[in-house]
């Protein structure tokens, strides 16, 4: 079997899956109880915080443990336009972000709020001077992905940070759910106030996620209850998963020293090789991209198509984002970058870990071949 | 340009005369204990000065724990230059463009311990002045009040440049001044006390009077975590855990209620000076401020003093909270200092202490029993433990988990 998927989700390391269950196992205790078990959980809760902290660089009280990328992004987005709502009305996010962001401002709108969604250009990136633009007396917040789940390009991060310096009333939430132990995002040097970010993309659980929320930022807490993570987000603390979810992201973090020059050799084969094979148009632009996807279309090929092809080779890449390829509808990065609806249609995504080799990535050449061939003949 | 050592300046060591190669060694050792995860660097030091000479190491992780280190009055990120003008130059202008933003003045600081250099300062002044200024764009020269000093020493061994200069906790070498004992209780006040008896060149251990079942391990991890925190700025810290609670439930039969909390101050601090001496300390620290609880008005200072004539040190005695917390606060014991748990303050308080006992009847009260013994069994099963800035000893069992 490859596993080519990893931007849907990534196979937990077993170290991982092992914190996990001694952990249930053995120190199952409620943190807020007062009892032993009870506060050895909360060790382990504080240390997974002070690991999490200590690999961002931000402080531990900065943490908030949710239950993933989707609830993060929610938070962030909402918590924040609840809480400054009596400063301004507008919200500006880009035309390419995931749907936990995009459907969370539909929802603002819905409720009052205004949303400017920004254009990219064609490959995929926002433009600083239209996020200026699009900045009113009313705006509190911009949300901007770092790195794109559909086609990898990485968004201007630095300099959008760097532009808000004028604006202090702005809040700058990041979703780093895709970009997280590929590329750097020095948190506090960029400006950035919230970031989402989920361990089941970085060999942690499903389940499981962080939102970095810089000191002195409030936002509106979505989960009333226990008031557990500073009244912020109640629920019991899924203490094993926080575990398991610091201990994944500093194995990535190791691995990502010897593994990103391996990642960028695989995916520069993979598209270099693409370049030279006929009908195939790639998406990803290599300067500008995570080197963690490949994207690109087999125009006359519908991606469904080519998917279980492929999946019959023991090959798993997906279309578009795991997300939205159950809908069918085309990939709305693509679309923005203004890429024909035909051949967005036929896109296809690949995604690497730093488990992936060249030897597998040259096996998935040979196959794609094989099945652009034979589907070609089929379909034409 | 990289940046290749640090120099620091000193603080009031300067004014100590004879004592000053102590203060210097103390210094040193203050320094080598907050880079002890920076193994490359090294430490040179003289009577005037000190130098972080870094080795590869990171300047950028070391500055910000180089602010919090007592003794120290400035410190300048610098660079080793060959005494050759035409390479001081270019260390010159590349140091500066690091810095340098439009619009800015400069001034040329020189100073020359090696008078047998061909050039006097002011035409170092000079030299460095037209060089900065033809290759820096919309550059002026501010002598009075410039946006950045580029400082040149020429010393016998080299030329040393800099141009950023940093202000330091100020301060006396943390142990410069003797040996002293916080109590510690768990709360906002004693971490600030000790950290600011500290910052007077203290060598601080630390005294937790623990009462198991009436509080809880975590009111125990919390203390731990406090002096965790203060050991970062000394490098060690000894946390002193006395079993209390069995002195507590024989106050509570002896000792009517609205006194009982005057008892028990007075056998905290006989238990403490009992400690102290043992140790070798020369005075008790706590973290009292005048008025804000009942054990903490004059007149119960006055009864609870009564038992020990060691200097007992009290650092916030005039401070009002808001100021106690904006200073726990930047020394990040805040947060931990919050945590809602009981310590033993907290747990067996009347419900209307005295604010203004008598001494003479507080000592009417505890004259029915003898005390000692059970002050001697607490002392002779007091907990030592040593604690590390960042220990993980405590968390190994954990370790493999993470």
């Amino acid at each position: 079997m490859i596993y080519f998927d990893n931007s849907a989700t990534t196979k937990p390391y077993a170290e991982v899956l092992d914190s996990f269950f001694k952990i249930s196992n053995d120190f199952f205790g409620n943190p807020s109880s007062l009892h032993g078990l009870g506060s050895q959980s909360e060790k382990l809760l504080s240390q997974a915080r002070i690991q999490m902290a200590n690999l961002l660089n931000v402080k531990p009280g900065e943490i908030i443990f949710t239950s993933g990328g989707t609830e993060s992004n929610n938070f962030a987005i909402k918590g924040a336009a609840f809480m400054y709502k009596k400063r301004g009305n507008h919200l500006i996010t880009s035309s390419v972000e995931h749907p936990s962001v995009s459907k969370a401002m539909e929802q603002l709108e819905e409720l009052g709020f205004e949303v400017t969604y920004l254009p990219v250009d064609k490959n995929g990136k926002v433009q600083v001077e239209d996020v200026e633009r699009a900045i009113r007396k009313d705006t509190i917040l911009i949300s901007v992905m770092h790195v794109n789940n559909e086609v990898g390009t990485v968004q201007p991060i630095r300099e959008v940070g760097k532009l808000l310096e004028k604006y202090p009333n702005i809040l700058f939430h990041v979703d780093a759910v895709q970009g997280i132990g590929k590329m750097d995002l020095p948190l506090k040097d960029f400006g950035v106030d919230m970031c989402s970010i989920s361990a089941h993309k970085f060999h942690g659980l499903k389940g499981t996620g962080a939102l970095f929320v810089r000191e002195g930022v409030g936002l509106t807490p979505l989960l009333s209850g226990g008031e557990q993570e500073r009244n912020m987000r109640s629920g019991t603390e899924n203490v094993a998963g926080a575990v398991a979810m610091a201990k994944a992201l500093r194995m990535t973090m190791e691995k990502k020293e010897k593994g990103i020059e391996k990642m960028k050799n695989v995916q520069r084969g993979l598209i270099d090789d693409f370049g030279e094979m006929e009908g195939i148009i790639v998406h990803t632009q290599i300067e500008s991209a995570s080197p963690h996807i490949v994207n690109f279309s087999v125009p006359g090929i519908k991606s469904e198509v080519f998917i279980h092809a492929l999946e019959q080779e023991h090959i798993f890449v997906s279309t578009t984002s795991a997300c939205s390829s159950k809908k069918k509808s085309p990939s709305k990065t693509l679309l923005a970058m203004g890429v024909p609806e035909p051949i967005a249609d036929s896109s296809i995504r690949i995604s690497l870990s730093y488990e992936n080799t060249e030897e597998e990535a040259a096996a998935v050449l040979n196959a794609i071949k094989r099945v652009v061939n034979k589907l070609r003949k089929v379909m034409n | 340009m990289k940046y290749d050592r640090i120099l620091i300046r000193y603080g009031e060591i300067t004014l100590k005369g004879r004592n000053r190669n102590k203060f210097v060694e103390k210094l040193r050792g203050s320094v080598k204990a907050a880079l002890v995860s920076f193994p490359r660097v090294k430490i040179e030091a003289s009577r005037d000065r000190m130098y972080v000479i870094l080795n590869e190491e990171n300047g950028d992780e070391i500055i910000p724990l180089l602010k919090g280190i007592f003794g120290i009055y400035s410190f300048s990120p610098a660079v080793k230059v060959e005494k050759d003008i035409e390479k001081m130059k270019v260390a010159a202008l590349d140091l500066f463009a690091k810095i340098y933003k439009k619009g800015q003045t400069f001034k040329i600081t020189t100073k020359r311990s090696d008078k047998s250099f061909q050039l006097n300062t002011e035409e170092l002044n000079h030299l460095f002045g037209a060089h900065l200024l033809i290759n820096t764009p919309e550059l002026k020269v501010n002598v009075k009040n410039p946006d950045i000093d580029l400082r040149i020493e020429i010393r016998e061994d080299a030329a040393y440049l800099s141009c950023e200069t940093i202000y330091g906790a100020g301060g006396l070498p943390v142990g410069s001044s003797g040996k002293a004992m916080l109590m510690l209780s768990g709360g906002i006040d004693s971490p600030v006390a000790g950290h600011l008896a500290m910052k007077r060149g203290m060598g601080i251990e630390a005294i937790h009077f623990f009462s198991p079942p009436y509080t809880s391990e975590r009111s125990k991890q919390k203390v731990i975590d406090l002096s965790k925190q203060l050991a970062k700025v000394s490098g060690m810290l000894t946390l002193h855990v006395v079993p209390f609670t069995e002195i507590q439930e024989i106050i509570r039969k002896q000792v009517p209620e609205n006194y009982s909390m005057t008892t028990t101050r007075r056998l905290m601090l006989k238990i403490a000076d009992e400690i102290r001496n043992r140790r070798k300390g020369l005075a008790i620290i706590t973290g009292e401020s005048l008025g804000q609880v009942a054990s903490q008005t004059l007149e119960s200072m006055y009864a609870i003093n009564d038992v020990t004539n060691t200097p007992v040190l009290r650092p916030l005695i005039t401070m009002d909270k808001t100021e106690i917390i904006k200073i726990a606060k930047e020394i990040n014991t805040l947060d931990i200092s919050i945590r809602p748990f009981e310590d033993c303050c907290t747990i067996f308080v009347p419900s209307s202490p005295k604010t203004k006992p008598k001494k003479e009847k507080v000592q009417f009260y505890e004259s029915f029993l003898d005390f000692t013994p059970f002050i001697e069994k607490a002392v002779n099963e007091t907990e030592l433990i040593h604690i590390k800035p960042e220990s993980q000893k405590e968390e190994d069992s954990f370790h493999e988990l993470f």
